[in-house]
């Protein structure tokens, strides 16, 4: 009964918090409105019993809101981002996809004939949980990881404007690298 | 794996632990007062935070234009709320108002709130110089959250659980201070940080006009400095279960040595705040990444192969 309550309350903040997301005019406003939304998912996760990934969930996306403010003024500029804005761009594809979507996946929910639970839910659910979606894949996962790190690395030395050789020197001699900022353990 | 050793208590314990966190923030702010007082050479001061109370408890609350007062007070009131979050995870003794499995994990979730709350304080002013202070904050939150994350890992890993009870049942014998000082250093650099307190303070820097603390007056900024030392109280708190042994002791019950322990963390976090320079962001960012997050990871390392070793 209080879970049962519990989850609509949930449910009802989410997909409030997610329409706010559209509706204000801020886009510090629309970063904590994502955010809540998502901590109310997280919560919905603890309901299930899933105590590890509804509070991994929490800490993500709280923190993953907060460095999206770093962006917010290193990509946009300062100017855009803390002026009132219109949060929505696109509007007539973006509520005709949304629409569709939302018909297709609530048709569905009505629509499937959803299975009897057979058995009890395992002791440790999160290792249970973990197993069911990476056991047999462990090695395609061990792999993927270190790809990511790689991808992530490139990116961002592409990303760079400045490369070895501005800090270096052209022939990668010069000590201490020449760099427009100083770093904070004395090189 | 040993016994679990630690109890979990009604709910109506939280009062208890409130209070208790109350007076630990308050003992750390008359600390604070006090030496400052001493530090130019003047008697007394420790009566400084009541008084301090009662004026901004008269004070008019400043009002700026165009402030976003929704997230402004998010932001202010949450710091308390997120320190009272974290103690509920923390056993006083061998009581806690709730040993979840995943501890260690629910008191990272609720430091990286910090991340949220401070520079939506700071955002919330539409001030210059407030929403400046935010951001230094979050340029310190990247560089000691990653090394925090795996200072919190070691005392998981040894003890084989992230339940804060069964750290603190795998300490007997040995606290995990004395063979991970590693990660105890760097989880105290994390606790600064996430209190924006001493070398950490640069958010609120007198060089930016107190920064995220500018445009604060009144109850709002009591409310903010209390969540402070709230958060600085709650950081040392969890310090004793995960490195101290937790209420492990001769003579005194196990209650008593929690709390000794916190007023001894809490007191030499706050003593340390006159003997070490502010952290300029952009310098502690290489410090954290170059020097903390290296140096967290070797403490894994080292407390892994022991812990594989032993088995």
């Amino acid at each position: 009964m209080l879970i049962g309550i519990a989850f609509w309350v949930l449910a009802v903040v989410a997909v409030a918090a997610g329409v706010a997301v559209f509706v204000v005019d801020s886009m510090a406003r629309a970063t904590y409105a994502l955010a809540l939304s998502f901590i109310a998912v997280g919560v919905q996760i603890l309901l299930l019993g899933q105590s590890y990934l509804g509070v991994i969930t929490i800490l993500m996306m709280v923190m993953e809101m907060a460095v999206m403010a770093v962006y917010m003024v290193m990509f946009m500029g300062m100017n855009p981002a803390l002026m009132p804005m219109d949060m929505t761009h696109g509007k007539k594809t973006a509520i005709g996809a949304s629409a569709g979507v939302f018909v297709l996946l609530a048709a569905g929910a009505l629509l499937i004939p959803w299975p009897e639970r057979r058995g009890v839910p395992p002791e440790d659910v999160t290792a249970a949980l973990g197993l069911e979606i990476m056991g047999e894949k462990m090695l395609v996962m061990a792999v993927i990881g270190p790809v990511m790190v790689a991808t992530i690395v490139a990116g961002v030395v592409l990303a760079a404007h400045r490369s070895r050789y501005d800090r270096f020197g052209d022939d990668l001699r010069r000590r201490p690298a020449d760099d427009p900022q100083a770093g904070g353990v004395g090189r | 794996m040993p016994e679990a050793v630690v109890m979990t208590v009604p709910g109506y314990w939280a009062v208890l632990a409130a209070v208790l966190l109350g007076g630990l923030a308050v003992f750390a702010a008359a600390l604070d007062a006090g030496l400052s007082d001493r530090a130019q050479g003047l008697g007394g001061g420790w009566g400084a935070p009541l008084a301090g109370t009662a004026r901004l408890l008269r004070q008019r609350r400043r009002t700026t234009v165009a402030a976003d007062a929704v997230l402004w007070r998010v932001g202010n009131a949450g710091m308390l709320m997120g320190a009272l979050l974290m103690v509920a995870v923390v056993p006083l003794g061998w009581w806690a108002l709730a040993d979840l499995d995943v501890g260690v994990v629910w008191f990272n979730a609720v430091d990286v709130m910090v991340w949220a709350l401070v520079w939506l304080a700071g955002w919330g002013a539409n001030s210059t110089h407030s929403l400046v202070g935010g951001y230094r904050f979050l340029a310190h939150g990247l560089a000691y959250e990653l090394p925090l994350m795996f200072a919190l890992v070691a005392p998981a890993i040894a003890a084989g659980s992230l339940s804060v009870g069964d750290v603190v049942a795998a300490q007997e014998g040995l606290w995990f201070v004395v063979w991970m000082p590693v990660a105890f250093v760097v989880f105290l650099v994390g606790v600064t940080g996430f209190s924006v307190w001493g070398p950490s303070a640069p958010a609120l820097g007198a060089d930016i006009a107190g920064g995220v603390l500018s445009e604060l007056s009144g109850v709002d900024r009591l409310v903010f400095l209390a969540g402070r030392y709230a958060f600085l109280a709650a950081g040392a708190a969890f310090s004793v279960p995960l490195f101290l042994g937790g209420g492990a002791g001769p003579v005194l019950p196990g209650w008593a040595w929690s709390l000794v322990k916190t007023a001894a963390v809490l007191g030499v976090l706050v003593w340390l705040r006159r003997k070490l320079p502010a952290l300029r962001p952009d310098r502690f960012m290489e410090i954290g990444w170059v020097v903390m997050l290296p140096a967290a990871l070797l403490q894994d390392l080292v407390v892994a192969l022991i812990v594989v070793g032993k088995a």
